[in-house]
């Protein structure tokens, strides 16, 4: 393992994309994540964030500009390798678990990397446990609730030791006790996060810096504190925040 | 949720057929199949014979006789055909009960009745003993072909999802006051099923992209090794081999 700083977890550079039908979504999106921060990437719908989020892991590939992932760029020849280091947590879990039942689906990308016998199962009883579902593991999917069936859908990707978790929407459709709960897990996690979401408030409570995301280009990058406080500049961006909440003060001093 | 019709046909319990590995009870009831299939018709008693081992094994697996009748009703449209044969049927003519039937089509509705029962029977005492993920490792270790299996699979898995979005569908054109009462209402009820295809068909398309991020290249992981003994393998093919040994005797 390198020490923490000398290798960012994420680097985008001049990333340009158009759809096959020529819609422009990307226009030179520049971003970096360090190891261990826990970012969230803000910005209104259509704003091309699910676009983004498919170049970490080379599902789309880049128009123009690169993305480099734990200091390996993301090409066809390192597709593999790119996929294992970037967890994506897709927003519907039912999507994300496509198994008979929870063993198997936490199974599937370790065994796909070539784990196997005590190996495998070690990794998937250690994934299900870092978000509290060891006891679930022989259950099928579909019979877990929903909030349960997310934690599910982020130990699938643990399981592959990501170096950064990508989670979309992450919040969407829980309850507001599977939200905490969720926002534990996230929080007792020591890998790096980038969180797509529009949900203000659960960046704030997670992550220290935000990236807004707006025309397809970066338009703003810094501590969520102080991009939250900036009303007219989350206006310019169809973003606010929900009635009555209001940025508390810091509990600590930063 | 969907609940209610999980496992409709699995019997939990720990009986020694629940206990075979699920390739051998594959082979074995795939095997009684076709020795029950080669049977000639003419031999009435081979078949009471064939139905005395399944009803030994249903015994040995406690699986209750209610539980296999109730689920023989997926028999029935061949049984409404098999009805039809004797009297549709060409040929040589016999009254029974005042009714002019077909003898060769009699012979061929008793040859469909009895081969199909024994099947359908034999099917559902392995899927009461057989989880259904299980029969696909099972299906799996047999070497059959790894797209279907991978199709089943996600078929198992997407059941409950895609009943699940039916029904909403269902709530949502009744709570708009639409009622299924005629074939006027047909075309909504189309488009909707039309709608279910498109999601359903975007689903796939996501789940796709779910698996090439965790790595899939094509082929699924061999999960859960099911390894069968000798001594399994001779528990499972006792059924088929008693059946041969009853073909044996008839012919």
């Amino acid at each position: 393992m390198n020490s923490p700083n000398d290798v960012n977890s994420l680097e985008v550079s001049r990333l340009a994309y158009a759809y096959p039908d020529g819609t422009q979504a990307l226009f030179g999106v520049d971003l970096t994540i360090g190891r261990g921060e826990r970012v969230a990437l803000l910005g209104p719908n259509g704003a091309g964030k699910t676009t983004l989020v498919m170049h970490l892991n080379g599902i789309l590939t880049a128009g123009h500009g690169t993305v480099t992932v734990g200091g390996t760029p993301v090409r066809k020849d390192t597709l593999k390798e790119v996929r294992r280091r970037v967890g994506l947590v897709f927003q519907d879990p039912d999507d994300q678990l496509f198994m008979p039942t929870v063993r198997d689906d936490v199974a599937f990308g370790p065994a796909n990397m070539g784990l196997t016998g005590e190996e495998l199962e070690r990794a998937v009883k250690g994934a299900l446990d870092r978000v509290g579902m060891l006891e679930a593991i022989d259950r099928p999917p579909h019979h877990l609730s929903f909030g349960q069936r997310r934690r599910v859908a982020v130990a699938t990707v643990l399981a592959m030791e990501p170096e950064i978790l990508v989670l979309d929407e992450p919040s969407s459709n829980l309850d507001p006790a599977a939200r905490r709960e969720l926002a534990e897990i996230l929080r007792s996690l020591d890998v790096t996060v980038l969180m797509v979401t529009h949900d203000l408030p659960y960046a704030l409570e997670l992550c220290e810096r935000s990236l807004i995301l707006s025309g397809g280009v970066i338009a703003a990058d810094g501590p969520t504190r102080e991009l939250l406080a900036d009303t007219e500049l989350l206006a310019a961006h169809r973003l606010e925040l929900p009635y009555g909440f209001a940025v508390p003060a810091p509990a600590e001093p930063a | 949720m969907g609940a209610g019709h999980h496992h409709q046909l699995y019997l939990p319990g720990a009986s020694a057929v629940h206990r075979l590995p699920p390739q051998c009870k594959l082979l074995a009831v795939f095997a009684f199949a076709v020795v029950v299939v080669a049977t000639p018709r003419e031999r009435f008693w081979a078949f009471g014979l064939y139905a005395l081992l399944l009803a030994a094994v249903a015994w040995a697996a406690r699986v209750p006789p209610g539980h296999v009748l109730r689920r023989m009703a997926i028999e029935l449209p061949f049984v409404l055909f098999a009805f039809l044969i004797p009297v549709i049927g060409l040929g040589e003519r016999t009254t029974v009960l005042g009714l002019s039937l077909s003898v060769p089509g009699l012979w061929a509705a008793w040859n469909i009745l009895a081969k199909a029962t024994l099947g359908v029977v034999a099917s559902i005492l392995l899927a009461a003993t057989t989880e259904p993920r299980v029969i696909l490792l099972g299906a799996q270790r047999l070497r059959v072909p790894s797209l279907l299996v991978q199709i089943a699979m996600f078929m198992l898995r997407y059941l409950d999802v895609i009943l699940d979005e039916m029904r909403r569908m269902r709530v949502a054109r009744e709570s708009r006051g639409f009622e299924a009462r005629d074939v006027r209402q047909l075309p909504a009820v189309a488009r909707s099923a039309g709608a279910l295809f498109i999601r359903s068909y975007e689903r796939g398309e996501r789940v796709h992209l779910a698996m090439l991020s965790r790595g899939y290249s094509g082929r699924m992981p061999m999960l859960g090794e099911v390894s069968a003994s000798a001594a399994q393998w001779g528990v499972a093919l006792l059924l088929p081999v008693s059946a041969l040994a009853v073909l044996g005797l008839s012919l």
